[in-house]
């Protein structure tokens, strides 16, 4: 039988048919919509904050007052957008094209990486708002568990064996990289310089480290939603924030003998507010955290702010007085301690070796 | 021919034989079926069975909407308030109808064109569509911001002409598009396999247009299948979160669907609000669920009657 070639004719006469429908559809498929991100109406205005992990509820509050003190002045509703995530990732993300108007990021070094990588900053970024551009400090503490059950006083307590310390990935997120340096900082100053012994406690701090989260929040939720660690080191007021949300009598918050002046600040990023016309607005924003209605906010939302004669007392009197080094005086500043310690092959490198860190 | 048809008989005669009735002494002895374990050991595996799926998969789904309960009706419809939440939940619908239509148009195309001709490269093609199933859906996200972001391959011809894929909604469609892509082309190949081309031949033949016959005789021949294969495409649609994640942003009322917004609640130690967005996403689940059994209760008959030619 002749069947092979009865089907060679059938194949034909289907391929010809069907081709012609095959391309068709392909065609419609491929019209893509390249639509942009939604644009507001045309009085309307809207702003993306980018911003580090811990600070959703602070800014939650300042965006409220801002949107309220705007409406009032220029008659202009602003609604302002959200972002946040560990502070390097959230860098990030705004290097390979995130529109943001604003960013407030846990630490100088991630802005300066969006300024060297992506120019849409100019490098003197810093020297543009009072305070090295951050509007309120805030420092490390450590949250332990109700009573201080395994008595962890100071940062030498959590190289101990036995003891779980839960942290962020010091790769991602901002809080984590203040974390890391705050012990290192804590070890040199008893040392007296000693950056071998240093080495050492960090490693020993980080061997004792089950999981490392992208983000000071997703650390947070690690150590009291799911109950995982003995200690968590967090932000003040990550820690604070905790024994608000599940109750003073669930942890306390143990202030170590040194600790390290972490200074969050914001910026604008010039390239995004001059391609959507935002800049005012977006200066405003950034103002406004000045302001003494915002210190007062900042405040209540445990960070210290840099005016502290207009916070509450009551929210000032939370804070105790410990000793801060700086990033400049112990590291010589963020460029060196971010080449020196975080990046790929740096000390952190050299002295985690994880099984797999999840997350 | 006959020597086929003796072989048959004899065969036939010999199943007969070993699994018919003989007499045994005048009492029929019935054959044992061929998995016969004991009463325990099957006690033990549906016990076994049923006890995985209600740790795994029941409990957790009651403990979703017991959580988004917790406080009561009001709490749960006020989570829902939220304009955030509002702007997650239609972000997803959206993404959803732009990807599954388009998915459903290029899983036909590739199901066709795999199953009804043959061609150099077929079976690169079959491994291509399997690609997003096997590749990480992190991975999947990155390959997007490598290529449409400011510092990627296209970034430069992207930002001079004013337009924005990843961190912005076609981005989240891409990623969509891409992760869900294998499920309806998937569904349909092995039946238009089956099916062979023999129909439409018929209908070419008797002088039908290519889209005539695509219509009135292909599409009619696989619609179940196809169905099925959109409802599954459709639930990871909207359930993804990996692929999206590294494409969002996370910029809420702007790129954050619903499965992102339920972390992000969840973080916020906002956790009513957080399993009520989640009870809507199971919801959708359980509805893909049974609209799927139903499918498959038609489905099964739909695909029979085929098998019947």
């Amino acid at each position: 039988m002749g069947k092979g070639d009865e089907m060679t004719i059938r194949r034909t006469l289907l391929q010809r048919r069907h081709a012609c429908l095959f391309a068709l559809a392909i065609a419609v498929g491929a019209g893509l919509p390249f639509a942009g991100p939604t644009g507001a109406q045309a009085q309307d205005v809207t702003l993306v904050n980018v911003s580090y992990d811990p600070t959703r509820e602070l800014y939650r509050a300042i965006n409220d007052a801002f949107a309220k003190e705007w409406q009032a002045k220029h008659g202009q509703k602003v609604t302002i957008r959200a972002s946040h995530g560990g502070s390097g990732r959230q860098a990030r993300a705004v290097i390979d094209g995130l529109d943001a108007d604003v960013v407030t990021l846990a630490l100088a070094g991630d802005i300066d990486a969006i300024a060297r990588e992506s120019k849409k900053l100019p490098a003197d970024w810093q020297t543009r708002l009072p305070n090295n551009s951050s509007p309120y400090t805030s420092t490390i503490v450590l949250l332990v568990r109700k009573g201080n059950p395994k008595g962890i006083k100071d940062w030498d307590d959590l190289a101990k064996p036995g003891i779980q310390v839960i942290t962020p990935n010091p790769k991602t997120s901002g809080g984590a990289r203040w974390n890391y340096l705050a012990a290192w900082a804590f070890e040199l100053d008893r040392s007296k310089g000693d950056v071998g012994k240093a080495k050492d406690l960090v490693g020993a701090i980080y061997r004792n480290v089950p999981v490392l989260d992208t983000g000071a929040r997703g650390s947070t939720t690690t150590f009291v939603q799911r109950g995982l660690g003995d200690v968590l080191i967090a932000w003040e007021n990550e820690g604070f924030l905790a024994q608000q949300e599940f109750g003073a009598d669930k942890f306390d918050i143990v202030y170590p003998s040194l600790s390290i002046l972490a200074e969050p600040p914001v910026s604008l990023v010039d390239q995004v507010v001059d391609k959507r016309g935002t800049r005012a607005v977006a200066q405003a924003y950034l103002d406004f955290l000045y302001t003494p209605a915002a210190q007062r906010i900042i405040a209540a939302n445990f960070y210290r702010p840099s005016k502290p004669e207009h916070a509450a007392p009551e929210d000032l009197a939370r804070f105790q007085k410990v000793k801060l080094v700086t990033i400049d005086e112990a590291f010589g500043g963020w460029t060196k301690a971010q080449a020196e310690h975080f990046s790929d092959g740096g000390v952190f490198d050299q002295i985690y070796k994880p099984g797999t860190p999840s997350r | 021919m006959s020597d086929r048809a003796t072989t048959e008989h004899a065969v036939l005669k010999s199943t007969d034989d070993a699994s018919g009735v003989p007499s045994h002494g005048g009492r029929p002895v019935w054959p044992r079926p061929t998995i016969d374990e004991a009463p325990l050991t099957k006690a033990i595996l549906v016990v076994l069975a049923v006890g995985f799926l209600a740790l795994f998969i029941v409990l957790p789904l009651i403990a979703v909407f017991a959580e988004a309960f917790r406080r009561g009706l009001d709490h749960y419809l006020e989570s829902f308030a939220d304009p955030d939440t509002q702007a997650a939940i239609r972000l997803t619908l959206m993404v959803a109808a732009i990807a599954v239509p388009l998915n459903l148009v290029f899983g036909i195309c590739a199901a066709w064109a795999i199953a009804k001709f043959d061609f150099h490269g077929k079976s690169l093609l079959i491994t291509l569509i399997d690609l997003p199933f096997s590749v990480s859906p992190v991975v999947s996200g990155l390959v997007f911001v490598l290529l449409f972001g400011a510092q990627g391959l296209f970034g430069k011809w992207l930002a001079a002409h004013d337009l924005q894929i990843v961190f912005a909604v076609p981005g989240i469609v891409l990623a969509t598009v891409f992760v869900t892509f294998p499920f309806v082309a998937r569904e349909l190949i092995p039946l238009m396999q089956e099916q062979g081309t023999s129909e439409e031949e018929a209908a070419l033949t008797l002088g039908a247009s290519g889209l005539r016959t695509f219509l009135t005789v292909t599409l009619p021949n696989v619609k179940w299948a196809l169905l099925y294969g959109v409802l599954l495409c459709n639930a990871r649609a909207m359930g993804e979160f990996g692929a999206v994640s590294v494409v969002s942003g996370h910029v809420r009322g702007l790129t954050n669907t619903m499965p992102l917004h339920v972390e992000i609640l969840y973080n916020e130690y906002n956790f009513v609000a957080a399993f009520a967005v989640a009870s809507i996403l199971a919801g959708l689940a359980l509805l893909t669920l049974m609209a799927k059994s139903v499918l498959e209760w038609r489905y099964g008959d739909a695909l029979a009657r085929t098998r019947l030619y």
